[in-house]
């Protein structure tokens, strides 16, 4: 590993050679690093980088990308080459109502969660440290707890005789049983994705300057207004990738369809699992899958100069 | 600073309230439900008993099933992390073409569908006979695990000041020793909450377990699937009270040891 030390050691040489420099900070140090790095010792540095990515790029390849390509060749290849199973989606009579139904359930938690998570996140904002923090655990807690529980508990709220069950009859409205139906597994969703909405809208919320609102209501515009015009467009990240991340979780999801959903009204995931466990029909499956996974990427690429769901998550959590 | 807290109309506190309801209260009726004696899922219970943690605690194939999630998770946990800081390492400082696109590919697994990951694995793992064995439960929530990993460490990297290695290298140190001395320390943090999120990645996951499991082996998740679909087994209110308690207090603990400190 000499070569890495004497490169380094004379970027460094380089760093200090440059008094002029106003501020030789890290950020200027460490360009200087790289720099000398892609001139002097381009081979050695490209190799040790690439080495260190090869187990992931090899796991992610044969353990991944792999099996995924085998189950999209498949749904073109067997049993005959061509668009069978595709043509087969049009032709059955249900794949084509279940898909616009779970498309549709997907926007509906969506739009539900957001309205729900909007003044929350933006209420994280405003409070103090202390009272945020409570607020931030309340989000966390269901986030980390888990899926099966979760579910397990919607399962009880919902069942005949079960809490919403009682309550409405209670109030005099009989046979309200959530289980085995779409509205059940939508109001389930919507309180298993709410954390995945919040996190992302706190995370871009928590850096809109308040004092901009404050600006606008002292140039004489009206609260409602000052938040249409300036806090809205500004959360607007927050919102797509919030929004996103839930609509493209929601059509994937398979616990809370299987678990509180019925096979009368079934969503994608539960046929592509009836498909495969019962069925072994893999190309059939393979086929509403292939489809699923391009409402995916059509959704990604459309929010994608705007928000990167995924990582906003997964650094929203991070942080808090 | 503008007066912030007194900006919150009633209507405000009133939806936070509510959504805090939302989120918090669903989930603990398994609790009461784990305290009952029925054979069935009746909720509220008519008697009360311990009788389904003894079940959950006794019974081998409840046991056999938690042995075999805590195993998935440690070595999903392990094998993620190390795949998972190196590839972050090697994305933040390699200066190639297409490094955004191989950063993107790597995120792939977050974003894919669940169900369509699951049954492309099943349909591989079943031609290479990995469905039903425990290394096959570890590579599938490896692949899961390791965006998470790479997102956190990343962030890590994104505040870290290499200057430090520079010094570090201009006092004699070898490349290794930078990496074990200077490179990883600073990095604990990230990688920590990388590991935490694999654990908990493979430890949660049911889908693709779902399709791997055989009668001799299942994941906890699996087994819970099963005790409400297949059995009506009570044992899981047991089961789901215990990792909402152990989850509560792993999360709140830090909170009120750094509280603590802050106070004194």
């Amino acid at each position: 590993m000499t070569p890495m030390n004497s490169e380094q050691r004379s970027s460094v040489q380089r760093g200090a050679a440059q008094p002029g420099a106003s501020q030789p900070g890290a950020d200027r140090l460490s360009q200087t690093v790289d720099m000398a790095g892609a001139t002097s010792t381009r081979h050695n540095r490209r190799s040790a980088t690439g080495w260190i990515l090869l187990p992931a790029i090899a796991v992610l390849l044969v353990f991944f990308f792999y099996p995924l390509a085998i189950i999209v060749w498949r749904s073109f290849t067997e049993p005959a080459i061509g668009l069978d199973n595709y043509t087969a989606l049009f032709t059955d009579g249900v794949s084509v109502t279940v898909l616009l139904r779970t498309l549709r359930t997907a926007l509906i938690v969506g739009v539900a969660t957001l309205l729900i998570a909007y003044p929350y996140a933006y209420a994280m904002t405003r409070v103090s440290r202390r009272m945020r923090a409570v607020l931030t655990v309340l989000v966390l807690l269901p986030f980390w707890t888990s899926v099966m529980a979760r579910n397990f508990a919607w399962y009880l709220l919902e069942q005949r005789g079960g809490l919403i069950d009682r309550f409405f009859s209670a109030i005099g409205i009989d046979g309200v049983v959530l289980l085995g139906s779409v509205t059940g597994v939508t109001v389930a969703m919507v309180q298993v994705m709410l954390p995945f909405m919040v996190l992302p809208l706190y995370s871009t919320m928590s850096t809109i300057d308040l004092r901009l609102m404050d600006a606008a209501t002292s140039l004489g515009a009206s609260r409602p207004k000052s938040f249409a015009r300036i806090y809205a467009p500004l959360s607007l990240p927050g919102v797509v990738s919030g929004f996103s991340l839930v609509f493209i979780v929601t059509l994937g999801f398979f616990i809370t369809p299987a678990l509180l959903g019925s096979p009368q009204q079934s969503l994608v995931s539960q046929v592509i699992e009836t498909r495969v466990g019962d069925l072994l029909d893999f190309p059939g499956a393979g086929a509403l899958g292939t489809v699923l996974l391009v409402v995916t990427l059509v959704v990604l690429f459309a929010v994608s100069r705007v928000a990167r769901p995924a990582t906003a998550l997964n650094q929203a959590v991070d942080r808090a | 600073m503008p007066s912030t807290k007194q900006n919150m109309g009633w209507g405000l506190r009133l939806w936070v309230l509510a959504v805090a309801v939302l989120l918090l209260a669903p989930t603990l009726v398994v609790i009461p439900m784990s305290l009952g004696a029925g054979q069935t899922f009746e909720f509220p219970p008519k008697e009360w008993s311990l009788r389904w943690y003894e079940e959950f605690f006794s019974s081998p194939q409840w046991m056999d099933s938690v042995i075999t999630s805590v195993q998935a998770a440690l070595l999903t946990g392990v094998l993620a992390t190390v795949i998972g800081v190196a590839a972050a390492i090697g994305l933040d400082r390699g200066r190639f073409p297409g490094r955004e696109m191989l950063r993107s590919a790597m995120m792939a697994p977050m974003i894919v569908p669940g169900i369509v990951v699951a049954i492309a694995i099943y349909a591989t793992f079943l031609r290479w006979h990995l469905n039903g064995t425990l290394l096959g439960f570890v590579l599938a929530h490896t692949v899961l695990a390791v965006p998470f990993v790479i997102t956190s460490v990343s962030a890590s990297l994104a505040g870290y000041d290499r200057t430090v290695e520079v010094a570090a290298a201009s006092l004699g140190a070898s490349g290794w020793t930078i990496v074990r001395r200077i490179t990883l320390p600073l990095l604990a943090p990230g990688i920590a909450s990388g590991f935490v999120f694999a654990f908990v990645t493979s430890f949660d996951e049911v889908v693709i377990a779902l399709f791997l499991q055989t009668p001799d082996i299942r994941t906890l998740p699996v087994q819970m699937y099963d005790s409400i679909t297949l059995e009506i087994d009570p044992t899981i209110a047991a089961a789901s009270s215990l990792i909402v308690v152990v989850t509560t207090a792993a999360l709140l603990l830090p909170q009120l040891i750094r509280r603590r400190r802050s106070d004194a």
